[in-house]
């Protein structure tokens, strides 16, 4: 067998190893275990975080669907006064805003923060205070901007928000600025998850879990994390836009100013639709688990999943523009976006015919996951055919923008989402609640749900085709259209009467646990399904198939003894084993942190920021949003502790480095996935650049002049040397005590960058332009101001440096802090070169 | 009166499936090929998964394997979105000709929450100007100019072709054609904020000679205000008894009086946002009310026009639809209201 980093795998020989000692399990009891009382609410242990959070996005799937049923309500006869056309828009701009944002992606982030460290045998994911944090800020953002809608504050320009309507012409209420900075700090939080997300997947898996070896869930939630990272800088990009031509009147989106309202709906679709394909992917992966436990086999066709996962996430940042195809698109554009729209529902077939496959060649019990399973591949099979449909352009406009697309998407999300979800908490429940949920409930609940379901959503494919848009508050009698909204309104509550059930079920039957759980009531073989504590398992299995507990039952009883690695806590602190990417080969050991207030606060503290710049108070603005980088620094802080202890046996006597730092460290991986971020925003930022001069050429104007570009150039070079040299002067002092001159060097950098950015805004401001002129203007200093942005990371990050500097923690030859920071200016550096050369040399004077 | 076929203007059979011109046309027979092939589809997916559990233990074996994966997962959706595709594209390339230029061009303009309607001479000049009703001759394809005041909107005409926003800042051009004569039911398909839901429209389609027919009197209308200016007496006017509960029909129509209309239209206000080709009413804001008395529908294609509509919405348009531009009246009376209806309604 060949080795990735140089592990030898015939170690892996010495697994399971000889009993261990008595106490351990006592001593990771002692570890692990989380804060009670109110210190509860600092735990950052995934079982309680990934459990509030599932429960928080439920809770936010029951609000929109009230919020439904007052739509269904209002719409059952033609012009009804249920509502009021305010209301109901508010409404119908919420249900979406709520279901894909609040909802949709949190959930499925939720459920991967509750199941991947036990389905990689992991202890916990590699960032708990970050999933804790992630957690607080959706939780607090979330609840805060659904309130708006009591004091009828919601948004109410539709989910997808498109200017002008909301821009402060047309929307001068605060309604859209809760949206706008509401949404952008849940994104905020959706990428936090995504990092740990990626990290965890790629590099705290058990030993001997090779990629082609992981649940596909694992694989599911990869392609999710990725496309989060690639996907939601479009929208941050686009929500910022919005918000600063809103308050400070910037005509990015202005076409009397050479602004243009369809760049919103490209850098919108550029994230909207891969959006629905983030929420599949993951509930896609729980279908393939889900589908062989039924059936009780090996998934047929685990490559070709894989494959079309992959597939679908690549294919999916190809077809925004099919939301346009009426915006009057070139022809070629318009061919390009529907061939590409039908491709992407290959992937979706391959994975249809694997389950119907796995279901063929095993023998399926009729259990409530497995009814829920199964009644999604007839869902969602519905959907992607009118998603064909609808992926053909002639069709498109007459199907656009009409009942047909409510009904297609319908059908796509339920089956493709939420029937997945349920048949997952009945699947997985039994690893939280200390008692079983009814199986006869739960088949009530299915049916309720699958009937109402289809005569909710069946007949607006009728109503779109007789001509009824979308996002209407009402409509005229007379049209025919009375019966059939009718029936789609009593459907609408044949279905809530299955969540009812649902609901009825968990209140008598669900009991919250991390110890005493009612265990593998379906009969999974993956890892989750090993006993486990709140430190996850005893020890961390070595894996040599994909569904371990099918092929060797008796590995649960080993782990349990802790026969397998790291079956006590190596350091006396919390801690798991980092593993290689690929092969999964033992590397480290991470120290983990513990609980902690910090991410408490620092969310409540983003959140109030947020909240209080949407009201507009500024002051309180500010207040709120120092305390939260204070929070943030201080839960830092003790994550990169200098520990004496260089190395840890890992049981079977092998010895692993503790808290390495450099290129194979976890913290090195998720600070290379945030630079994709900030990256992606960066070049989404450039594409609006470019695309308005695409639009409106003729209002640019001259560039500074070259000769103080070179200067800038020259200084954002240096703060890249400085930031780089720092590191370097850290690590030749090998083994003595740590200087200034590391950070001071990285403090120059950053300062340089600040005296650059300086010079770049100053020198635009000479040349006659201010940002409200025309969109050119405004796009130019937008990238100056993403710039800004970077820069006070920056000089936060060196000012942090520093601190720690002064307070002795600086280790040598290197630190996580030190490449973390030494790094990040780098990058700053970089974009701020990008950003100085590019719009002075293109399209030049 | 010239007579037209009136098909429903919306309600069954759907719109999108009884095509009344040559773009909705081919529309329509690919709408039935693909749900037919849905249904196919759906019917393959329901049978495989029947086999999958319930079959017959050699058919289950023929499914359960990677093979299965292939030709169902695969092959067959392989080629069937080919074929689709090329279809998709030529028929795509096909409804999307070049635009010649000398076809008629009518301007339509979305509005919150209305449409303008302005039609075009070979000079891009404006001939005529209407709102929320489309007249094209049968049989000859006509460009509209679709523009938007303020948000986007989008122009929708089931019957004759598939829908194309209106942007501000861009002009959209779409190309329409009726191949039968009838009225077809638009609406704005893009929200467009609070009264979305009730901005309609009618196209109407004549045959040629109908058509000319009917421009012709369009123009004939503007030379009615004269006479009406002439007449029109200064000052306060005696207006009929107001007495009478159950008023016959002949009462009625003599009830009101359209020259005291027109000097309450003038007075009360409406002459700023409305305009009346021939008199001094020229507002820009609202619809052009110069052939207003001869349009189906009130409100954006909410009302049928008559006179009771018209004095509801002069008096109550609030209560209509709530939010649109035009304030409700409510400080004229019945009477008052009445007679600007009457005015009106004389506008042909």
């Amino acid at each position: 067998m060949r080795s990735e980093t140089g592990f030898d795998p015939a170690l892996y020989d010495r697994f399971p190893t000889a009993r261990r000692p008595d106490g351990e399990v006592d001593e990771l009891n002692e570890i692990w275990k989380a804060p009670t009382g109110w210190a509860r609410l600092t735990a950052v242990n995934n079982n309680y975080v990934g459990f509030w959070y599932v429960v928080t996005a439920f809770g936010f799937f029951l609000a929109a669907g009230v919020l439904a049923l007052g739509m269904r309500v209002q719409l059952a006869a033609p012009m009804q006064d249920f509502l009021g056309y305010e209301t109901y828009n508010q409404f119908f701009t919420m249900h979406g805003t709520v279901m894909m944002f609040l909802f949709a992606v949190p959930m499925v982030e939720a459920i991967g923060i509750m199941l991947l460290p036990q389905m990689l045998a992991a202890r916990d994911l590699p960032f708990p205070r970050l999933s804790a944090y992630a957690f607080w800020a959706y939780f607090v953002g979330g609840t805060m901007f659904f309130l708006s809608l009591f004091v009828g504050l919601a948004p109410d320009g539709g989910w997808f928000m498109y200017p002008p309507l909301t821009s402060i012409a047309f929307s001068p209420g605060i309604n859209t600025d809760f949206w706008l900075l509401g949404i952008g700090f849940i994104e905020i939080s959706a990428i936090a998850g995504a990092i740990e997300i990626i990290v965890g997947v790629m590099r705290t898996r058990a030993p001997g879990m090779t990629l082609d070896k992981m649940p596909m869930f694992a694989w599911a939630m990869l392609v999710f994390a990725v496309m989060i990272v690639v996907a939601f800088p479009s929208v941050i990009l686009c929500t910022m836009l919005l918000e600063i031509e809103r308050a400070f009147n910037w005509p990015f989106f202005d076409a009397t100013r050479g602004g243009d309202p369809m760049l919103w709906q490209h850098l919108f679709w550029f994230f909207g639709h891969p959006e629905v394909y983030i929420i599949f992917i993951p509930a896609a992966g729980l279908m393939s688990m889900m589908v062989a436990a039924a059936a009780k086999t090996k998934l047929v066709g685990y490559r070709l999943n894989v494959l079309a996962l992959v597939a679908t996430g690549f294919i999916s940042f190809g077809v925004w523009a099919h939301h346009m195809f009426t915006t009057d698109m070139p022809r070629v554009s318009a061919g390009y976006f529907s061939a590409a729209s039908m491709a992407v529902s290959l992937p979706a077939g391959i994975q249809v015919f694997c389950w119907i496959a796995t279901l063929a060649s095993g023998r399926i019990k009729w259990t409530t996951p497995a009814l829920f399973v199964v009644g999604s591949v007839l869902i969602f099979t519905v959907g992607g055919l009118t998603g064909v449909m609808v992926a053909m352009v002639p069709f498109d406009w007459q199907a656009h923008d009409t009942y047909f697309i409510v009904a297609h998407l319908h059908y796509v999300l339920m089956g493709g989402m939420v029937f997945p979800m349920f048949a997952a908490f009945y699947h997985w429940h039994g690893m939280t609640s200390s008692k079983a949920l009814s199986e006869r409930m739960g088949k009530w609940v299915f049916w309720l749900m699958f009937a109402g379901l289809h005569i909710t959503f069946f007949p607006m494919h009728l109503t779109g085709l007789m001509g009824m848009p979308r996002r209407v508050y009402t409509y005229l009698p007379g049209r025919e259209l009375d019966l059939l909204n009718l029936v789609s309104t009593v459907g609408a509550f044949v279905m809530a009467t299955g969540v009812l059930v649902f609901l009825v079920d968990c209140a008598r039957n669900f009991r919250f646990t991390v110890h005493d759980d009612a265990g593998n009531l379906y009969g999974g073989g993956t890892l989750e399904w090993l006993p486990t504590g709140l430190y996850s398992t005893r020890s961390i299995p070595l894996i040599s198939s994909r569904e371990p507990l099918w092929d060797r039952p008796e590995i649960s009883r080993e782990v349990e003894e802790g026969r397998y690695f790291l079956p006590n806590s190596a350091t006396g602190f919390r801690e798991t084993l980092i593993t290689s990417p690929i092969r999964a080969e033992p590397q480290y050991v991470q120290l983990m942190p513990g609980p902690s207030p910090w991410p408490l606060s620092a969310a409540v503290f983003t959140a109030g920021f947020f909240l209080s710049a949407t009201v507009q108070g500024y002051a309180f603005a500010v207040f709120c949003g120092i305390i939260a980088v204070v929070s943030t620094l201080r839960w830092l802080w003790d994550t990169d502790r200098p520990i004496k202890q260089q190395s840890a046996d890992i049981g079977g006597g092998i010895e692993v480095p503790i808290a390495i730092t450099g290129p194979k460290s976890h913290g090195w991986w998720a600070l290379n996935v945030l630079m994709v971020v900030i990256g992606m925003i960066a070049f989404m930022a450039i594409f609006a650049y470019l695309y308005l001069y695409g639009i409106n050429p003729e209002i640019w104007s001259a560039p500074p002049p070259i000769r103080q570009t070179a200067l800038i150039v020259g200084m954002e070079a240096a703060a890249l040397l400085s930031a780089w040299g720092g590191r370097r002067v850290l690590a030749s002092k090998e083994g003595r005590l740590a200087e200034d001159l590391p950070w001071m060097l990285e403090a120059t950098a950053a300062a340089l960058l600040a005296g650059a950015l300086y010079l770049d805004v100053t020198g635009w401001l000479d040349t006659g332009i201010t940002p409200t002129m025309n969109g050119m203007a405004a796009t130019v200093f937008m990238l100056l101001v993403l710039q800004g942005q970077v820069v006070i990371v920056a000089v936060i990050m060196a000012a942090y440096l520093a601190f720690r500097e002064a307070r002795g923690i600086m280790t040598t030859p290197t630190n996580v802090t030190m490449d973390i920071v030494a790094r990040f200016i780098g990058f700053c550096a970089l974009q701020g070169m990008v950003f100085t050369i590019l719009p002075r040399v293109f399209p030049g004077g | 009166m010239e007579l037209i076929v009136i098909d429903a203007l919306w309600g069954w059979p759907p719109p999108v499936l009884d095509p009344a011109g040559p773009f909705s046309a081919k529309v329509t027979v690919l709408a039935w090929s693909l749900f037919a092939l849905g249904i196919l589809v759906t019917g393959v997916v329901i049978v495989a998964l029947w086999v999958a559990i319930k079959g017959p233990g050699r058919w289950k074996a023929k499914l359960g394997g990677e093979r299965a994966i292939w030709i169902g997962g695969i092959a067959f959706p392989g080629v069937v979105l080919t074929v689709l595709l090329v279809w998709g594209l030529t028929l795509t390339a096909s409804l999307t000709e070049p635009i010649r230029g000398d076809e008629m061009r009518i301007r339509v303009t979305g509005e919150m929450w209305w449409f303008r309607v302005q039609y075009l001479d070979a000079d891009g000049r404006v001939t005529m100007e209407d709102a929320n009703e489309i007249h094209i001759p049968v049989g000859q394809p006509v460009v509209l100019e679709l523009e938007s005041a303020d948000v986007i909107h989008s122009f929708w005409v089931p019957h004759l072709s598939g829908k194309k926003d209106m942007i501000p800042g861009r002009r959209t051009l779409l190309r329409i054609e009726a191949d039968r004569a009838g009225e077809f039911g638009g609406v704005c398909a893009e929200y467009c904020g609070g009264q979305h839901a009730l901005m309609g429209f009618v196209a109407v389609a004549h045959q040629p000679d109908k058509w000319r027919e009917w421009m012709a009197n369009r123009r004939r209308g503007l030379a009615r205000m004269d006479s009406l200016q002439a007449s029109a007496p200064g000052g306060a006017m005696a207006l009929p008894g107001d007495g009478a509960a159950y008023p016959t029909e002949l009462e009625i129509r003599e009830r009101y009086d359209a020259r005291a209309g027109y000097r309450l239209f003038m007075d009360s206000g409406c002459a700023a946002c409305h305009r009346i080709a021939g008199s001094e009413a020229n507002g820009l804001a609202g619809p052009d009310l110069t052939h207003v008395g001869s349009r189906r529908t009130l409100g954006a294609g909410i009302l049928p026009n008559n006179r009771g509509t018209m004095i509801g919405w002069i008096g109550d348009s609030q209560s209509i639809k709530p939010g649109n531009r035009m304030p409700s009246y409510d400080v004229l009376s019945a009477q008052e209201l009445g007679h600007i209806a009457a005015f009106l309604e004389a506008q042909k």
